[in-house]
């Protein structure tokens, strides 16, 4: 019990002295979390706007299967990134394997369909009413889309940083397609795996701190969000 | 007579939600600058022709012409006619955002310089009261604000038509009455085409100059006020307009532009004097509204054409005014100030004298509309 302790009161020392090694790994997690979260938002937005006003055939079918991808295992995406980038896969000739751009792919394939398909209910949240109202005050398509897409903003921020968040805290793509490569695609998470198999806790624990830390930022401004639905 | 040119001409417009036919074989031609009213039921289809109208729905088969010129089925110049025009509803919905930025909207869509809208929307938040509310969270407001932002939000546009739906229908009546006196000072200063929907009869005959009423899916008649409040075409026109006497009956005499009318199916039935061209012999529906029937006691020597004894079977009060219902060989309802309900004594099983007068008898020949 002690160890843990200890373990415990290094790691707030080496996260009050910021850490050189805490602080590069924390900075990667966040700048290629939040790359991967920035691209996947820039194709939810639009195209969950698009499919929330277009009435086709198999919409419904389509929203099922995106919803399906929500609990895809991080795994099965690693595995499924790594295929494709892989020297023999169709996208070998990229090279960019074991790469954090490699890492961005596979986190934007774990996280669009979250946003995706949070961002489509988010937006039939929104009263047809209004939208005709828009729409009779001289509203174009275009405009229409921007429109609903501000009146569920609280409800679409809180798609983009449930996916954020997944981003942040998986541990399979990272692994299988950046390949924890020390100072190169090394993320919190698999630090943390890391450190913990090496023995060295106060390094995960100080890694688990900032990480449970987030996720507590990400919860709060949630929960803020979800209070702010209008009435 | 040579009618200004027609700004909205509607032609046998049918309109039908999966097997229900909600609007059926419409024709109707509305003048720039008129302010037409829609008045009928809840139910009777005002909201869908809006709809169409504002172009917000294809109708299923039918034709619309907007100044003249046939309304395309999509694309640009589609939206070009809507930005001509705007719909009220009747729950005002308003965006997630300020009161200036709701009202700014329609502007900013149509590509006006900011500075432009921020002085059309201050002048227009001035003229519906609301100009110290500009940063105000459009959602705080109450349903008689937010129905004026509403309305401010259509008219900074200076839409050529202007459509409102049930404008007043959720709101108290100081809101409705100021929202009324709106929508007559902006019809007569733009000389806006208005074409509203209302179930409010005298709202309609206040507001506008020609009256449509709409029952079930069918425009059974158009005029103004007058004509419709006064000769309603029909047994339903009659019933929707307030003429809640309407009594069965066939002309047994004729004379110098009176009729008289038997009631009833007995030989021997009451008879009533209205003033009315209808042929002897034709079956018919006597209408009389409740306000032009007065009482007086049993006693009482009267003067009016139609005068019968009868006793009275119910009275309710409503608001300053009681019903009081009348069994004399038929039933009549009256309207009487509550001073004289209690002056006469009216209540269950009292005598009394009911009269009224020829001309306030309206005659309708029965089925005539079928």
């Amino acid at each position: 019990m002690t160890e843990i302790w200890q373990g415990l009161i290094r790691a707030v020392q080496l996260l009050v002295s910021f850490d050189a090694e805490v602080v590069e790994i924390a900075a990667r997690t966040l700048r290629i979390a939040g790359t991967s979260s920035l691209l996947a938002a820039i194709i939810s937005l639009p195209l969950g706007t698009l499919i929330h006003f277009r009435q086709f055939r198999g919409k419904g079918a389509l929203i099922n299967i995106v919803q399906t991808l929500y609990f895809l295992p991080t795994v099965i995406v690693g595995l499924f990134v790594f295929v494709l980038l892989s020297r023999a896969g169709p996208l070998g000739e990229l090279g960019i394997l074991f790469t954090p751009q490699a890492m961005v792919v596979g986190q934007m394939v774990l996280i669009t369909p979250i946003m995706l398909g949070m961002t489509i209910s988010a937006l039939s949240g929104v009263r047809k009413e209004l939208l005709e109202t828009a729409t009779s005050l001289g509203a174009s398509g275009s405009q229409l889309g921007l429109l609903v897409l501000r009146e569920a903003r609280y409800a679409v921020l809180a798609a983009l940083l449930l996916g954020f968040g997944r981003a942040l805290s998986e541990l399979g793509v990272a692994m299988m397609v950046g390949g924890n490569i020390d100072g190169y695609t090394r993320m919190m998470t698999g630090a943390i795996w890391l450190a913990t198999q090496r023995g060295d806790l106060e390094l995960a624990l100080a890694l688990g701190i900032i990480l449970l830390f987030l996720a507590l930022v990400i919860s709060i401004v949630l929960n803020r969000l979800q209070q702010r639905r209008p009435q | 007579m040579s009618r200004p040119p027609s700004m909205i001409r509607i032609t046998a417009l049918t309109h039908r939600y999966g097997d229900r036919e909600v609007l059926k074989g419409l024709d109707l031609s509305i003048s720039r600058g008129e302010t037409f009213a829609l008045i009928g039921p809840t139910g009777a289809g005002k909201t869908t022709l809006l709809r169409i109208i504002d172009l917000l729905e294809m109708p299923s088969s039918g034709e619309i012409c907007f100044d003249d010129r046939p309304v395309p089925g999509s694309g640009k110049q589609r939206l070009q006619m809507r930005r001509r025009m705007s719909l009220i509803h009747q729950k005002p919905q308003l965006f997630d955002s300020s009161v200036y930025d709701n009202v700014a909207c329609g502007l900013r869509w149509r590509g006006n310089k900011e500075t432009e809208t921020v002085r059309k929307v201050g002048s227009i938040l001035e003229t519906v009261g609301l100009d110290r509310y500009e940063g105000r969270d459009a959602r705080t407001l109450s349903g008689g604000e937010a129905q004026r932002v509403a309305l401010a939000r259509a008219l900074v546009l200076e839409p050529e038509v202007l459509l409102l739906d049930e404008p007043t229908a959720n709101l108290d009546p100081v809101s409705t009455s100021r929202i009324e006196r709106l929508i007559r000072s902006i019809a007569r200063q733009r000389s806006t085409t208005m074409i509203m929907a209302t179930h409010d009869m005298s709202q309609g005959q206040y507001l506008a100059d020609r009256i449509g009423v709409l029952i079930d899916g069918r425009l059974v008649q158009t005029g103004n006020s007058t004509e419709v409040f006064r000769s309603p075409r029909s047994e339903e026109v009659a019933g929707f307009v307030g003429m809640e006497n309407i009594i069965e009956g066939k002309v047994v005499a004729s004379a110098e532009g009176i009729a008289t009318v038997k009631t009833g199916s007995d030989p021997d039935g009451t008879t009533i004097q209205a003033v009315s061209d209808q042929p002897v012999g034709r079956e018919v529906h006597a209408c009389v509204r409740p306000e032009d029937i007065t009482l007086a006691p049993a006693t009482h020597r009267s003067s009016a054409r139609n005068s019968f004894r009868g006793t009275v079977t119910g009275v309710a009060s409503s608001g300053p005014l009681s019903r009081v219902e009348v069994d004399c060989g038929f039933a009549l309802v009256a309207l009487v100030t509550r001073l004289s309900t209690e002056e006469l004594g009216l209540e269950e099983g009292a005598a009394v004298v009911a009269d009224f007068k020829a001309t306030a008898v309206h005659v309708i020949e029965r089925s005539a509309h079928r």
